[in-house]
């Protein structure tokens, strides 16, 4: 073994982010989605004949929303992959800015990577377009709205496979 | 994210999430999840590293390829230069305790003023 711990190594945003807000004086804490149940859908054909997409909660432009007291509204968005964005906008997002930053769109939104392994030969393809899905409070939008606006993109790519990349 | 990948599985579409905040994702519980143990924002490795990157999604893929049941996580090898953000991220200390408040009595305030324009 490297060491010896009496703490879990990785953070828990939820503990955190609880008592962050508790301090803002905001004493209801964020209810977050627990299941005990988990769908799972096997791959249905080898990797390299599959058609991949990706999916990111960075929006494309600032222009997008008003950030203001309640939070920036924005919708589900499908934009072409080829050419890949340069940038995409984060500063509404819920992610460490004193750490890192977003200026590399690869960082997390692997646009160009998935390009290489479709040339490769290890996907069969990589989906025409990207999709933006925001980062809503509220569960229930997700699930009525963003959702299945994301599937029904899914299936007009023609897609198999979907990475999905929280910032 | 964690929602939009379970819609996406219950219709058929095999999904990965790749992401950095691991109690959030698996409490919400995904099909099939890479973890990198990086502070918040570079869930596909370290900006201008292609290297890294590189080896992030072939993680995801492999993942898409070989997970033969849901919640299956796998943790990327990778580390942040140091371990200091850990504990900066959204800490609340006596440094900080007075201005978070003073800072969340302004947030409601403007919501309320906000709530009255419309």
């Amino acid at each position: 073994m490297d060491n010896l711990r009496s703490y879990r190594s990785f953070v828990s945003y939820i503990d955190r982010s609880r008592e962050y807000y508790a301090a803002q004086g905001y004493s209801r804490p964020y209810a977050w989605a627990h299941h005990d149940d988990v769908p799972f859908t096997p791959l249905q054909k080898p990797l390299s004949g599959c058609r991949v997409g990706l999916v990111t909660t960075a929006g494309r432009t600032s222009a997008e929303g008003l950030i203001g007291a309640g939070g920036l509204m924005r919708g589900p968005y499908a934009e072409p992959a080829n050419p890949p964005p340069q940038n995409l906008f984060t500063n509404d997002l819920f992610w460490d800015k004193n750490a890192t930053h977003t200026n590399d769109v690869d960082s997390f939104l692997p646009i160009n990577r998935l390009a290489e392994q479709a040339a490769a030969g290890r996907i069969g393809s990589a989906a025409p377009r990207f999709y933006g899905v925001p980062t809503d409070y509220s569960q229930n939008r997700t699930l009525q709205g963003v959702a299945p606006q994301i599937l029904e993109w899914c299936r007009e790519d023609g897609l198999d496979a979907v990475i999905l990349l929280a910032l | 994210m964690s929602l939009a990948a379970r819609h996406l599985e219950a219709n058929g579409v095999s999904t990965v999430v790749m992401g950095c905040a691991r109690d959030i994702v698996e409490e919400c519980g995904v099909a099939r999840f890479v973890f990198t143990d990086f502070p918040l924002g570079n869930p596909c490795g370290k900006p201008w590293d292609k290297e890294m990157q590189r080896s992030i999604v072939g993680s995801a893929l492999a993942l898409l390829e070989r997970a033969w049941m849901p919640r299956t996580t796998v943790q990327t090898p990778f580390h942040w230069e140091n371990d200091t953000w850990r504990d900066a991220f959204m800490r609340v200390d006596d440094s900080n305790r007075e201005a978070l408040a003073r800072a969340g009595e302004e947030r409601r305030r403007l919501q309320a003023e906000i709530k009255t324009v419309r």
